[in-house]
């Protein structure tokens, strides 16, 4: 880079000509001829303007996206008798939040389901952790074959195989019971294949360091690999929480009796016997809802650097 | 290290010593031979126990599903339990099976129409909020929200708002004079509704897909274009799109998989339309579950299933000699 552009150009941090230096080595056809300060100037008035014009139609998107989100939240809010008036000034009340609450039995319905997605993603981050680890970091002839089996079977989804895995549930003696909730959900090999992935990019120091301290397998496992995996763990756990507070088919296939009726079931039934009763749907609604969004709120950076990392590493 | 394996011979030496009397290892001692293959052995047990549940779990609850399926396809099963083997009949019966061949259609147009839609969406909006602009943080986690919702919630809550006459999408319609349509309650009109909603739950998902793959592209390359002059749309047709392929194929991947199997095939039928009216919006996984729980038919389903699985099995075993054949276990041993 020619200091004469340099001298020209006062307004020039360093790390822009940092910046420039680094483009040097990207492909370029244009001749320096000209002062490439000056141009860089019109570039950035005209990207000042691209820049606003981009945060409107986006913020103008995002409210459209958001629209239904807020219907939902004013659905639940309004008396029975305004349910479809048009505009946004009808007065608001509780009574909806407060009969789903209290005469329908959604208390019973929000523990089933925290119960139901807290202790399937618990199994679910140990033992997919545990088979990572196995298949990231322990040798054993068939290692390969092992991991594509398991691999394999993300192609197969829950509505896919529900009859014959509602067969084998049921032999097993588990139909509507919390263990026929639980237990068949846990096993997914797409933790599985992100845990690895994140585990073969550990250093092998740190568990040679671990096993001249005395440690067995068992032993780096606990104190070496599931310490250096907390973000990942996060993330999924935020996955996992989600996906099983949300299930519907599962629950709705396994259970009969109305006392293991997770929170989907609960709305689902809503709907089924109160079919016109709008506000009391989505107040049911709405509270179903609100935990995903705390969750979401709280985990979104985990949750979004892990679907980072998998739309990248594809 | 050598005391560490110094102890942990000693105790062994001998057992260590027969095991291997043959010496394989023909540089090496027999005592050295012997402990490197004990060591081996010691790591393929823990490797076995660290495998185990996921292995049962894995095999009990997805492995053997997929063959009883292959079994009970070839029996008729009355009410629960009453197994005669009826062959191939389940298979020869899916021929005049209009009903079967209407949701496959239904499950194809699913798949012509959603993926590629949502594909463009969520890409378009990825390139939008790529770079800052005040309140980017929270313009991305908007479009992602539809996503955190349950398809029972989003169900119910669009059908509010597609009630007929009354609901606050049917009044916006009105201004264009759809005030009367029942988008719901239409035959044409119901599976292009619930490919909309579906689009709306999905984009902002494969939006984040895409923005993974979109700042591993470096910023370099862009300046530099810039620089020369090349306009934003020379940038995104020669360095992002060629640039992005990897994420575009595993979107694609991913879409193809949700369009026919995933959740809002079947929840988001359940709930909105129970497959109607007319049968419009039956998926195929939809009457898979109606043939089993709604008629008891388990042999027909699992017949149904049968196929759906090789024809997963055929797609992604294309997919994967595309992507240089399982690069997942290019550092097995």
């Amino acid at each position: 880079m020619p200091t004469q552009t340099e001298t020209e150009v006062p307004s020039m941090t360093q790390a822009e000509s940092a910046q420039a230096q680094i483009s040097h080595h990207a492909p370029r056809t244009l001749a320096a001829s000209v002062p490439r300060a000056r141009r860089r100037a019109r570039f950035a008035s005209s990207e000042r303007r691209s820049t606003i014009i981009r945060a409107v139609i986006a913020w103008i998107l995002a409210l459209i996206t958001m629209f239904p989100i807020i219907w939902l939240i004013i659905g639940a809010l309004r008396p029975a008798d305004q349910t479809f008036s048009p505009g946004l000034s009808s007065s608001f009340t509780f009574d909806n939040l407060s009969q789903v609450l209290t005469q329908v039995p959604f208390p019973l319905y929000l523990m089933n389901s925290a119960i139901v997605s807290i202790a399937v993603t618990l199994a679910a981050l140990l033992f997919h952790s545990m088979a990572a680890y196995a298949l990231a970091r322990l040798r054993f002839t068939g290692r390969g074959t092992v991991f594509l089996l398991m691999i394999s079977t993300m192609l197969v989804s829950l509505p896919v195989i529900l009859v014959p895995l509602f067969m084998i549930v049921k032999q097993l003696g588990l139909v509507d019971t919390y263990a026929g909730l639980i237990v068949p959900v846990i096993f997914n090999a797409f933790g599985i294949f992100l845990l690895r992935q994140y585990y073969l990019n550990i250093p092998k120091e740190l568990e040679e360091a671990a096993e001249l301290d005395g440690c067995g397998y068992g032993g780096i496992y606990l104190h070496v690999i599931l310490p250096l995996s907390k973000p990942i763990l996060a993330s999924l756990a935020v996955l996992f929480f989600l996906a099983n507070w949300n299930s519907f088919l599962w629950p709705l296939t396994i259970t009969q009796s109305p006392n293991l009726d997770v929170i989907q079931l609960g709305i689902s039934t809503l709907q089924g016997q109160y079919s016109s009763a709008w506000g009391l749907i989505m107040a049911g609604s709405l509270v179903a809802a609100v935990p995903t969004i705390i969750v979401f709120l709280l985990g979104q950076r985990w949750l979004v650097d892990s679907l980072k990392t998998t739309g990248s590493k594809g | 290290m050598s005391t560490n394996l110094a102890t942990r011979a000693s105790g062994v030496s001998n057992p260590a010593g027969a095991t291997a009397p043959a010496g394989n290892h023909s540089a090496l001692p027999v005592k050295a031979g012997g402990m490197a293959k004990r060591r081996r052995r010691r790591e393929a047990r823990a490797a076995f126990l660290f495998l185990l549940p996921d292995g049962i779990g894995l095999t009990v609850f997805v492995g053997i599903p997929i063959l009883l399926a292959i079994g009970v396809s070839l029996f008729s099963v009355s009410g629960f339990g009453d197994y005669v083997y009826v062959g191939l009949k389940n298979f020869q019966r899916m021929g005049s099976d209009t009903l079967l061949w209407q949701s496959v259609g239904v499950t194809l147009t699913m798949l012509i129409v959603f993926v590629p839609v949502t594909f463009v969406v969520a890409l378009a909006l990825a390139m939008l909020v790529k770079d800052r602009f005040p309140g980017v943080g929270v313009v991305r986690a908007i479009f992602f929200l539809p996503n955190v919702l349950s398809l029972v919630v989003i169900g119910v809550l669009w059908q509010f708002m597609l009630v007929d006459k009354q609901g606050v999408l049917t009044n916006l319609g009105g201004i264009f004079g759809l005030q009367d349509v029942s988008w719901l309650g239409t035959p044409s009109l119901a599976l292009g509704t619930l490919i909309v909603i579906s689009i709306w739950f999905t984009m902002g998902y494969q939006m984040f897909l895409f923005l993974g793959g979109l700042t591993d592209i470096p910023n370099e390359y862009m300046e530099a274009a810039k620089i020369d002059g090349a306009s934003a749309w020379q940038r995104f047709t020669k360095i992002t799109w060629p640039l992005l392929a990897p994420t575009s194929f595993f979107v694609l991947v991913v879409s193809i998989v949700a369009a026919v199997t995933g959740v809002q095939a079947f929840d988001l039928v359940y709930i909105l339309t129970k497959g109607g009216p007319a049968n419009a919006t039956t998926t195929v996984v939809f009457y898979i579950y109606q043939q089993a729980f709604t008629f008891g038919d388990y042999g027909y389903a699992a017949a149904i299933t049968t196929l759906l699985v090789a024809f997963l099995v055929i797609v992604t075993g294309a997919m994967l000699l595309v992507t240089r054949g399982g690069r997942f276990n290019a550092d097995a041993d």
